[in-house]
């Protein structure tokens, strides 16, 4: 089990051995000692009560703990129940069993990207995962080709920094002459850019990416596609989308795309972000062409 | 990218049992690329006896087509040709935006008619070697 519980059982050893005294930090300590053994029969009652039990295997790494510092793998046994998901599973394991057990995670419901994990082998996301649909034991490991910062946790500066490259905010070369006039954008250029705006930042594509892990100035798929968003967006005006194709056509922006198909694979919102390279890829050549 | 550890096989080719259809593409069609260029070098050479006269161009290739490993290269050499030419189609409507929800059906298409069609090579190549 975690090294967590291993420790706790160490103090509870010599707190027994030392001589019978009551000061206020021995109480203390004696009702941490029975709640903890409270706490772990309860745990094996719940184990014993659920009819299925799934084994995590989870990564853990904290450079800041000096027997932490080797990364390893930590087991939990986690009662089962249908429509239970990674995320459930692991607040489960660290409300249980270790309290140290460090993961991100905010909305549970796949809008706030927070819980982008490498679940058997693939990117995806916590709380959009069925155990029931994963092979046990569940292996979870943080994001691939990323700084891990503690356990689960990895460090998103460089997508962030990448998502900002591409200027990710809506800029109209004119706004309309009314100062509450409304930009409208007709239903079909709605419907063109309609999934490129539902990334949720969570970076999983990015990580899937081969090419973004061998070469650091690569935008990556997530900000490619969010120049698209908004290249594609017919209220901009033609002005605004040269510059942007301007960027994306960079030799580390949409050309790095070897269409491995990786980031559409593992999107969990099921952005076609291949698609929509390749269309910014041709939108590029398209506005460099010229006939003379 | 720098690395505070070594992450090992979670960041190297020791994950290729989890590869997709599309990533097993880009590595077959990187790989018989390379074979290609190479086998370029050797058509080269293999062409270039001619210039030494008609009989020594003749002698050459009967030299070679006479040894039975010769044979099973080119048997490979076609595999590879016919694969990475059907993969480069199907990359060539990737890049035009055309049936990319089916990408990865069109790759396993192309391997099944890569291999029908060096099966069906097979007599061609192994006639009167056999």
């Amino acid at each position: 089990m975690s090294t967590q519980i291993e420790e706790q059982r160490e103090t509870e050893e010599e707190v027994e051995t030392e001589p019978e005294q009551e000061s206020p930090g021995e109480r203390r300590r004696a009702v941490k000692r029975e709640r903890a053994a409270q706490r772990e029969q309860e745990v094996e009652d719940a184990l014993d009560e659920a009819e299925e039990t799934v084994e995590l295997k989870v990564f853990r790494y904290d450079p800041e703990v000096a027997d932490k510092e080797e990364p390893r793998f930590d087991s939990f046994t986690v009662p089962y129940h249908k429509g239970m998901t990674v995320l459930d599973a692991l607040i489960y394991a660290r409300d249980v069993y270790d309290s140290s057990l460090t993961f991100r995670h905010s909305c549970r419901q796949a809008v706030c990207g927070s819980d982008a994990l490498f679940v058997n082998g693939r990117q995806r996301l916590g709380c959009k995962t069925q155990m029931g649909d994963l092979e046990w034991p569940v292996r979870i490991e943080p994001l691939p080709h990323q700084d891990v910062v503690k356990d689960l946790v990895v460090d998103m500066e460089h997508f962030y920094e990448q998502m900002h490259a591409v200027e990710p905010y809506f800029d109209p070369d004119e706004t309309p002459d009314g100062e509450l006039e409304e930009q409208r954008q007709s239903p079909e250029n709605r419907e063109k850019i309609k999934l490129s705006t539902r990334c949720i930042w969570c970076g999983a594509c990015m990580s899937s990416c081969n090419i973004a892990a061998g070469d650091n100035k690569y935008l990556g798929p997530a900000a490619i596609n969010k120049a698209y968003r908004f290249a594609m967006d017919e209220r901009e005006g033609e002005s605004r989308k040269e510059e942007r194709l301007r960027i994306v056509e960079q030799e580390h922006g949409v050309w790095r795309c070897q269409t491995q198909f990786s980031c559409t694979e593992v999107c969990p919102k099921d952005i076609p972000l291949t698609e929509h390279i390749q269309e910014l890829k041709r939108e590029a050549i398209k506005s460099n062409l010229k006939f003379w | 990218m720098s690395q505070s550890y070594d992450r090992g096989t979670v960041e190297s080719f020791g994950r290729w049992r989890e590869f997709s259809a599309g990533m097993w593409a880009w590595i077959l069609h990187k790989f018989t690329g390379w074979i290609l260029v190479g086998y370029l070098f050797t058509h080269i050479a293999v062409l270039s006896t001619s210039t030494q006269g008609a009989e020594m161009y003749t002698a050459t290739l009967q030299g070679l087509e006479a040894l039975l490993i010769v044979r099973f290269l080119e048997i490979g050499l076609l595999a590879v040709a016919v694969f990475h030419i059907l993969n480069g189609i199907r990359l060539l409507f990737v890049d035009l935006g055309l049936g990319l929800t089916a990408q990865d059906k069109s790759f396993y298409a192309s391997l099944v008619l890569t291999a029908a069609i060096t099966v069906a090579s097979i007599p061609t190549f192994l006639g009167g070697a056999l």
